[in-house]
């Protein structure tokens, strides 16, 4: 595809800090190379916006390749943008068109509060992960990669939930703001290994307790979730995780 | 808190609650729309009174109905608390949100659908549950079928009866088939099976009540 340029205009969201009432402001970028990233169109913004001495739009990102989760804009009413599969980083501009007015806001959840701009804190998903999404074991030296033999099948099935960057991407598309797509994919990638086995019941109890108190709202089953996973995790991990809350509720020592 | 109640007061265990007691009311939905199809057979509601007699006299649909009432009033009152909750964990809206990028509408307005069902429910019932247990029904000697042809004598009843139809229609569409995620009952060999079975009660069921009044106001049903 041949490189264009093109003129758009942005609508995003500013808000000083976490206490501050923030309101949407409109931009306008003529020029925009349609092989520009969707973040290398907001460095362009923010340059532009320093050089009218204003302040710049704060986002996060860091590897811009895709792998880390960090990007996280809500762009016109969708997270990471119009494609499918595909982080804000992945997106480029040739997903837009001249003179198009493109949305941009934070995730919206209360359990992810603005702390600016487009910046959201996340660590309430960092303590769901921290109540259970691990394995107790003694590291000592590296294993032997085939002392526990595992099923192909098995392995791919927890690669495919592994595969979570815990973007937020989830909640973000959620009507009611669930995590249960990351929470399942955190608990599924230990629940179909053998070594997860020994923590399995206490693993989901905790993981789902630290998800409810976080405030994070309950699943529907909508399927947004998935449908905007830029890692097209599976709501059949959802299921796995109901199913292991119902035989870990029932059958856990934990009275 | 014990177990049980910190199971039932998490998220996920209230929604237990929610799919467990939809199914069940799928299973009442079935049988009340079977008892009362027996008026197709267009037979002065002979088999449709003799259907509805036993509904009443039988002391274990009796017990049922009891059961049923309890089901319907959990599921409304989880939902709703659901809801709230759901409600509460976005405080900010989006200043653009594109849901039918990525879910069905009905699947987001389960909570609009239920209320539109319980409103309809409640007129429902005036209609043909408090007549039942104030007496009037076996005092003035009247029978059900004979009821029946009363309420939708009025054109107005009619079309609130069929559009409520479509409210339950996409109800069930999304609920058969979400009730059986949460309960983690998603497994390749039967989501096919889960799902044609939702589609079939969600299509067939409010055609059928919905095709009631219809043929009794225009009198192919005598
Ligand atoms: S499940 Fe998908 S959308 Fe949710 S945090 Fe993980 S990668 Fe992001
Ligand atoms: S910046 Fe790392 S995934 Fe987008």
């Amino acid at each position: 595809m041949s490189e264009k340029h093109i003129n758009i205009k942005l609508k995003v969201w500013r808000q000083k800090n976490k206490s501050a009432s923030g309101k949407m402001e409109d931009y306008s970028l003529s020029g925009v190379s349609t092989d520009m990233s969707f973040l290398e169109m907001m460095d362009t913004l923010n340059e532009k916006l320093t050089k009218e001495n204003k302040e710049p739009v704060a986002f996060d990102h860091d590897c811009r390749e895709g792998i880390c989760g960090m990007c996280s804009m809500h762009i016109n009413g969708r997270p990471h943008g119009p494609l499918k599969g595909v982080t804000t980083c992945q997106l480029h501009m040739r997903s837009f068109n001249d003179g198009d007015t493109i949305v941009v806001e934070p995730w919206r959840a209360s359990a992810f509060p603005v702390l600016r701009d487009l910046v959201v804190d996340r660590t309430s998903f960092d303590r769901i992960q921290h109540a259970g999404g691990f394995i107790s074991i003694n590291t000592g030296a590296a294993p032997d990669a085939n002392a526990i033999p595992v099923p192909k099948v098995n392995a791919d099935e927890a690669f495919l939930a592994a595969q979570c960057i815990g973007c937020g991407a989830c909640v973000a598309a959620c009507k009611n703001s669930s995590a249960m797509l990351f929470t399942s994919a955190k608990v599924s990638q230990y629940a179909l290994l053998p070594q997860g086995q020994a923590e399995r019941s206490r693993r989901v109890e905790a993981m789902v307790a630290q998800m409810d108190k976080e405030g994070f709202g309950a699943c529907t089953n909508t399927g947004a979730c998935s449908a905007e996973c830029p890692k097209e995790i599976s709501i059949s991990h959802i299921a796995r995780l109901n199913r292991d809350y119902i035989a870990a509720k029932s059958s856990s020592e934990a009275v | 808190m014990s177990w049980i109640s910190t199971t039932f007061t998490s998220s996920l265990g209230k929604k237990f609650i929610v799919a467990l007691t939809g199914l069940f009311l799928c299973s009442f939905l079935m049988v009340h729309c079977g008892i009362n199809s027996l008026i197709f057979l267009n037979d002065g509601g002979l088999a449709f009174n003799a259907g509805a007699e036993f509904m009443i006299t039988n002391p274990v649909i009796k017990l049922m109905e009891y059961v049923l009432f309890l089901g319907l009033i959990a599921h409304i009152v989880q939902t709703l608390m659901l809801a709230y909750q759901n409600k509460k964990a976005r405080p900010v809206e989006y200043h653009t949100s594109n849901g039918a990028a990525n879910s069905k509408w009905y699947s987001r307005s389960m909570t609009l659908l239920g209320t539109l069902i319980l409103i309809f429910l409640i007129l429902h019932l005036s209609h043909f549950w408090a007549s039942k247990v104030t007496g009037h029904l076996a005092a003035s000697g009247e029978t059900m079928f004979e009821e029946m042809k009363e309420v939708f004598e009025n054109l107005w009843v009619v079309i609130i009866y069929v559009l409520a139809q479509g409210a339950l229609g996409y109800h069930l569409l999304h609920g058969f088939q979400s009730a059986h995620q949460t309960l983690g009952l998603n497994h390749v060999k039967y989501n096919g099976l889960i799902k044609g079975v939702g589609t079939v009660l969600a299509v067939v069921l409010p055609v059928l009540f919905a095709a009631m009044p219809i043929v009794i106001y225009l009198g192919i049903i005598k």
